[in-house]
């Protein structure tokens, strides 16, 4: 993985002793809260509804064990001993002192960590898929682009007070784990017919309270041109993204407004001018970073395949963990481990500091030292040996992270919710915990099949609700919560925007209403093997209205 | 008119607290002073602007709550959770709640 450079050390080290100097100014009565604000939301520090909230960045969602180690070490000092890992790969801490945060702050810079550009009208942390260099089905690995991207960026001066936030996410893959047409900028890394590497290019993807699928604007960029490219694409929406209105200032009102064609025109006019200059990337520089990002040496494991074999026969749990959570690896004897974050009744994405160290351990010894967080708020190892799953599983059991849920029902995404968060109407936590508990048991979540349920606590949508395969958005309605469902969402390489399904449901009547869509779903699949999201998408939305409503036509809540 | 109490984050470490009778910020929801009247709104609204500007607390707000057999209850949910703290456990091997979540 990246290691800092001279440079990096000295920038996050500066930038934590001006953050220090900030908040004694603060402290002290010196800077108000109107000038700190804006400067302690560069630092990621947020003020929500209970305490300071710190995003720490996980640039593309990957670290080692020792970097979890020191998040686990922040959970135990400076917070109330677990951390949430977000939709962003990030973590969030809900406790800490804001006089204590730049404490905080240095002892993360000491394990290369910093909570940079995790908030602010800039370019937030570059998301990656978290399967990214190990994964069978990619053409190349999509974080030394992300890295590339995120030195580019780090307080780049013409990009630091954007019109609003702006998100960029690069898959290697087809199959698209990272989400990337609901970015701003969505890269998909491919090869062209000679071999070459480059960019087919998305803009304008976004969710919030008017999601949009991004359009393509380029089919295949050249990989010299990343940063001239992804520059044009930036001055067009720093000149004309829609400063007067923050609801329509993020870059998929401007894409929208102006017509993908026309605004790929205005790029390719910036481009012109920009390609031959300093942006253009040297090869050597790439490949400079990308021997950061070079897979371990994986010595052939053959003898893991028989182990397995027995294992499996030896012990059911373990077999469902393996079926459910184990991913093919680019080398046949490896394998890639999803560690799930949602225990049946949990909470999405939550650790303690035990688990966090015990997953560190569990790196360092089996693991080649590499951890991914994934946008599904689930911790990834994604270079395993066969041979090495059982005593692995039985590290992850003893920490409680052996849950074998991966895409299933429970394996639900939620935002923090009206429990923590300030923006929030509705609790999410609470709704996907009662789910998880109603569809727990494994053999019914192995019956339902992959399904994807999203749950956010306002239209900022932080919890994807627009791209689950049901969705769950919660409002407030006469001082009430309520939970407007959506259905057909989708956020792969086949995205679509789930369709409001009718009148919300009150909290406790929601896990009913999911039931009654899981039923219906089950009842009418063609077999098995079609997936809820095709189920829907063959029929639509009418049996599922008929099921929840009744023939009444349904009003949207 | 609805009762109304004086609402904030300290500064130091962004924790909830209510303004008492007594004029301190306290972590209790049920130590609160309620207005009940037109002029003690305003004179919690004044010192809620002046302990802002004291750089005291941050995100001040005089919130609606309603007296229920001596007890205090926000009308609104999101003021609620503020005062309760969190609705839910939190990760599985935590302890539980702290003196900085006293009950409302």
């Amino acid at each position: 993985m990246y290691r800092y450079d001279e440079f990096d050390h000295a920038f996050v080290s500066g930038r934590v002793e001006q953050f220090r100097d900030q908040v004694t100014r603060r402290l002290s009565g010196e800077l108000a809260e109107d000038a700190f604000k804006p400067l302690r939301l560069m630092n990621g520090v947020y003020l929500q509804l209970h305490a300071y909230m710190l995003r720490v960045a996980i640039p593309y969602g990957t670290l080692n064990a020792r970097q979890m180690r020191m998040l686990a070490h922040i959970a135990r000092k400076y917070d109330r001993g677990y951390g949430h890992f977000t939709t962003r790969q990030n973590i969030q801490y809900n406790w800490p002192k804001l006089s204590e945060l730049p404490d905080a702050l240095a002892e993360l810079a000491t394990v290369e960590m910093h909570a940079l550009q995790t908030s602010g009208n800039c370019i937030r942390n570059v998301t990656a898929d978290h399967f990214a260099g190990a994964a069978a089905d990619e053409v190349a690995d999509p974080r030394p682009y992300a890295e590339i991207l995120r030195q580019w960026s780090s307080v780049h001066p013409e990009f630091s007070f954007l019109p609003r936030k702006f998100k960029i996410a690069v898959t290697g893959a087809e199959r698209d784990r990272a989400a990337i047409q609901v970015h701003d900028i969505g890269l998909h890394l491919k090869k062209n017919e000679k071999g070459e590497i480059g960019f087919a290019v998305y803009v304008g993807g976004g969710q919030g309270r008017t999601p949009m699928i991004a359009k393509k604007i380029r089919d295949f960029l050249p990989e010299e041109d990343l940063l001239s490219y992804t520059t044009a694409i930036m001055r067009v929406y720093n000149l004309h993204g829609r400063r007067d209105n923050k609801y329509k200032a993020r870059i998929k009102i401007l894409v929208h407004e102006t017509g993908a064609e026309e605004l790929a025109r205005q790029v390719e006019v910036e481009f012109a001018d920009l390609r031959d200059s300093e942006l253009k990337l040297p090869e050597r520089d790439v490949a400079a970073i990308s021997a950061y990002f070079a897979p371990p040496e994986l010595a052939p494991r053959a003898e893991g395949w028989a182990s397995l074999a027995q294992w499996k026969k030896a012990d059911e749990d373990f077999a469902r963990w393996v079926h459910q959570n184990v991913q093919p690896h680019k080398h046949p004897d490896y394998g890639m481990v999803t560690i799930s974050l949602k225990p049946i009744g949990g909470i999405p994405g939550d650790a303690t500091d035990a688990q966090m160290e015990a997953v560190a351990d569990i790196a360092e010894e089996y693991a080649f030292d590499e951890i991914r967080v994934s946008h599904e708020q689930n911790l990834i190892l994604p270079h395993v040996a066969l041979a090495d799953l059982e005593p692995i599983y039985r590290g992850l059991v003893a920490a409680g992270l052996a849950t074998a849920n991966a895409g299933l029902i429970t394996d639900i995404i939620a935002c923090p919710g009206l429990d923590y968060c300030a923006l929030a109407n509705a609790r999410s936590i609470p709704v996907a915990q009662e789910i998880s508990t109603r569809f727990g048991a494994p053999e019914r979540q192995a019956e339902i099949g992959e399904l994807k349920i999203k749950i956010s606590g306002c239209i900022n949508a932080c919890g994807h609700h627009h791209v689950g395969h049901i969705g769950l958005l919660g409002v407030e309605k006469k001082g009430e919560e309520l939970y407007q469902i959506t259905l057909g969402g989708s956020g792969d390489e086949n995205t679509s925007i789930g369709e409001i399904i009718g009148r919300g449901f009150e909290p406790e009547k929601v896990t009913d209403a999911i039931e009654v869509i899981v039923d219906t779903y089950l009842g009418l699949r063609l077999n098995p093997s079609e997936i809820f999201l095709d189920a829907y998408r063959r029929v639509g939305p009418q049996p599922f209205k008929d099921a929840l409503y009744g023939d009444k036509t349904a009003e949207a809540a | 008119m609805a009762d109304k109490v004086l609402t904030a984050n300290r500064l130091s470490d962004g924790i909830s607290v209510w303004l008492d009778a007594a004029g301190t910020w306290n972590e209790s929801l049920q130590a609160a002073f309620v207005a009940r009247h037109k002029e003690a709104v305003e004179a919690l609204e004044a010192t809620g602007k002046q302990a802002f500007a004291d750089n005291k607390v941050v995100d001040v707000n005089v919130v609606d709550v309603e007296e229920i057999d001596g007890v205090l209850r926000p009308l609104r949910m999101r003021e609620r959770i503020r005062a309760l703290g969190p609705t839910i456990a939190y990760a599985a091997g935590y302890a539980g709640l702290t003196a900085t979540a006293a009950p409302a």
